[in-house]
């Protein structure tokens, strides 16, 4: 790589810099707010002259959020637990099998994935009123699974064709099941692939709003996102705007942490894996 | 351990194309016995049938007696080196060898026993907490043939092990595999298109061509006494010089010189009769100096060639010299030469001879060298079907 001169430098720098600031200054902006007292909410000023964490303590009061948070952590750990678990097998197939209609059924599931979802939302929401399963956690899963898996199983497919089939056959002459030569040699190996669609998945479902908005009514399935919208304020002339605040930031920071921690995981994953043929 | 027997064996794939076309073939317990062919033969579909990793479309595989032909791999108790090792990567090598042990549900110490002796032979000791990545290319190589030892299975079956490794490692590895194989007594089935592999491996060796095998005998015999041009000119490096003749009365017209029909020729016919045309095969060492011939010189022909490229090995000389006429041509060589990466750059008036010296030779390029031909041990084709004449 050759070395930039100052000029170039600092032009990457400034583009760096700006594009940072686009991104987090909002981000920004909702840290300082959820610290913000009442009183202090209309000041302009990014540092909160007074820092409280009276709106945290006032979002884990009200079981609107709790129930919510838990909500969320359900749904889309769920979520994500069977749509890895399904993808991982019909990526599996897809990469290993030759069966009729495979291409169909690759491109049909990638036709799901750029469907454009606010057309199915009142469908969805008719006949989920007519099967029970409006304002319930399989309600929501279901749409989550529908749109996360075509996705989740092209990452994954892509993972399993690199893995080279002689492994599988060693395995099998080894005396292994076809399912513990998937088990003990395949999906260790593609175990960096199976982290990149988990957090792909577990993010799609976590930051979801419309399907959360249009198919509860409850706090019984209601996620974070849809209930930031139902938060009041102490009376009706304050508004909830600090209390958004603080949940914004509870709901964010996990999965940044997330991202943090798995990113370090692929990485890892990816090197110790390789090997040449 | 356990024979091998295979029945009528094919394998035809869903447009019709059939890889591999009625073999029948018996590997005696303990036997080594070398699939070799150009590639595209059908020799690894064979042994992947075996395996089991391929169905069998015709016949009868059994191993030890018993029908396998339905059996998973798993069930066949036969362990496989892949060309390309297929060593897990997640694996040390010590679970890598152990494997097959932990997946039979072998006891801890056993396994531990049973891999840490196999290591020891093999010389991985050092080795074993290593993962595939951080060894070297023989050292995978030897794990793979760990991974199959360990098993004490009926039989192993060994797909081109050693191609990926470089000339001189090849050549120990060789060594290796044979000495580890009568050690063990394992029946062993081995894939390879290197025909110096198949002489110095095999106690028999099978040629395979377009799915059909075209002999199956020990290496001499092979060497010896070839059934047809296409093993004639596969087995032996360098390669069998042929050349076509014609007979007239009682002697063959080759266009280097010509061969009298003697007693001893006669004899050697396997139906005592000779077709109107001929391909004559010489293998190279059977070319010598006329000087050097000594007393030989009674019983063969002296030809006079011009030499073309000397190639000294130390040990012996290898010359190269044109013969001017119509090349041979059947079938069985077509497709040799189309294995070798096309024909030769010489023309089609032209047939490119190469003849093994003695050190002693002193042949110079360019000029005039006087070459003894050992007629005793000439073969002599039928270029219409390719079949060997002689015995």
């Amino acid at each position: 790589m050759r070395h930039a001169n100052p000029r170039e430098r600092i032009g990457w720098g400034i583009a760096g810099a700006a594009v940072i600031v686009l991104a987090l200054l909002p981000v920004a902006w909702i840290l300082s707010l959820s610290f913000k007292t009442e009183a202090a909410l209309k000041q302009s000023t990014l540092w909160p002259t007074e820092v409280t964490l009276d709106n945290y303590r006032g979002i884990f009061q009200t079981s609107l959020f709790t129930r919510a948070l838990l909500n969320s952590i359900g749904i889309a750990v769920l979520s994500t637990l069977v749509a890895v678990l399904l993808a991982s097998m019909a990526a599996y197939a897809i990469a290993r099998l030759d069966f009729p209609g495979k291409a169909l059924l690759v491109g049909a599931s990638l036709t799901i994935a750029i469907f454009p979802q606010i057309s199915l939302i009142s469908p969805i929401f008719n006949i989920w009123r007519a099967v029970h399963l409006y304002d319930t956690w399989p309600g929501l899963i279901l749409p989550y699974l529908t749109f996360s898996l075509p996705l989740a199983i092209y990452t994954l497919s892509a993972f399993f064709r690199e893995i080279p089939w002689e492994l599988e056959q060693a395995a099998q002459i080894d005396g292994a099941t076809p399912f513990q030569a998937f088990w003990k040699v395949i999906a260790p190996l593609a175990a960096p692939g199976v982290f990149t669609t988990a957090i792909l998945v577990f993010i799609f479902a976590w930051n979801d709003f419309l399907f959360s908005i249009s198919l509860t009514s409850t706090d019984s399935a209601r996620t974070v996102p849809a209930a930031l919208a139902f938060f009041t304020g102490a009376s009706q002339f304050q508004q909830p705007t600090g209390s958004i605040a603080a949940a914004a930031m509870v709901v964010t920071v996990p999965i940044i942490l997330m991202v943090l921690v798995f990113q370090r995981r692929i990485v890892a994953g990816l090197t110790a894996g390789a090997v040449k043929g | 351990m356990a024979a091998i027997s295979l029945r009528e064996v094919t394998k035809r794939y869903p447009d019709g194309t059939e890889a591999v076309k009625r073999m029948t073939l018996d590997i005696a317990d303990g036997e080594f016995m070398i699939l070799v062919g150009p590639s595209g033969c059908g020799k690894s579909t064979a042994l992947r049938m075996i395996a089991g990793l391929e169905d069998i479309s015709e016949g009868e595989l059994r191993i030890g007696g018993e029908l396998v032909n339905d059996r998973a791999p798993k069930d066949r108790d036969i362990a496989m080196v892949f060309q390309n090792y297929a060593l897990y990567p997640h694996m040390t090598v010590r679970r890598n060898m152990g494997f097959a042990l932990e997946l039979a549900g072998v006891d801890r110490a056993t396994i531990r026993r049973k891999v840490e002796e196999a290591a020891a032979v093999l010389d991985l000791t050092q080795h074993l907490e290593r993962k595939p990545a951080q060894l070297s290319g023989g050292q995978r190589q030897r794990v793979a043939m760990g991974r199959a030892i360990v098993r004490e299975p009926k039989a192993f079956l060994m797909d081109e092990p050693l191609s990926n490794l470089d000339a001189k490692l090849r050549v120990q590895m060789r060594t290796q595999v044979s000495r580890l194989q009568r050690r063990l007594g394992t029946t062993t089935v081995y894939v390879t298109h290197d025909q110096t592999e198949a002489m110095t491996l095999g106690d028999r060796v099978a040629v395979m061509r377009g799915g059909v095998i075209q002999q199956v005998d020990p290496p001499e015999a092979l060497y010896e006494r070839p059934v047809n041009l296409f093993v004639a000119g596969f087995i032996g490096s360098p390669g069998m010089n042929f050349l076509p003749a014609a007979v007239e009365g009682a002697t063959i017209r080759l266009p280097l010189a010509s061969i009298p029909v003697d007693e001893r020729l006669r004899a050697r016919l396997a139906d005592g009769r000779l077709p109107r045309s001929l391909i004559v095969g010489i293998r190279p060492e059977h070319f010598e100096d006329a000087a050097l011939a000594g007393e030989r010189r009674s019983r063969g022909i002296t030809v006079r060639v011009t030499v073309d490229v000397v190639e000294s090995m130390g040990s012996e000389i290898y010359v190269h010299f044109t013969v001017e006429g119509e090349r041979a041509t059947a079938g069985d060589l077509d497709e040799l030469a189309g294995d070798a990466g096309g024909h030769d750059m010489v023309g089609a008036e032209q047939t490119e001879v190469v003849a093994r010296l003695d050190r002693a030779a002193r042949p110079r390029e360019g000029e005039t060298a006087e070459l003894w031909i050992d007629t005793d041990r000439i073969h002599l084709f039928d270029p219409a079907d390719g079949r060997c004449l002689t015995r």
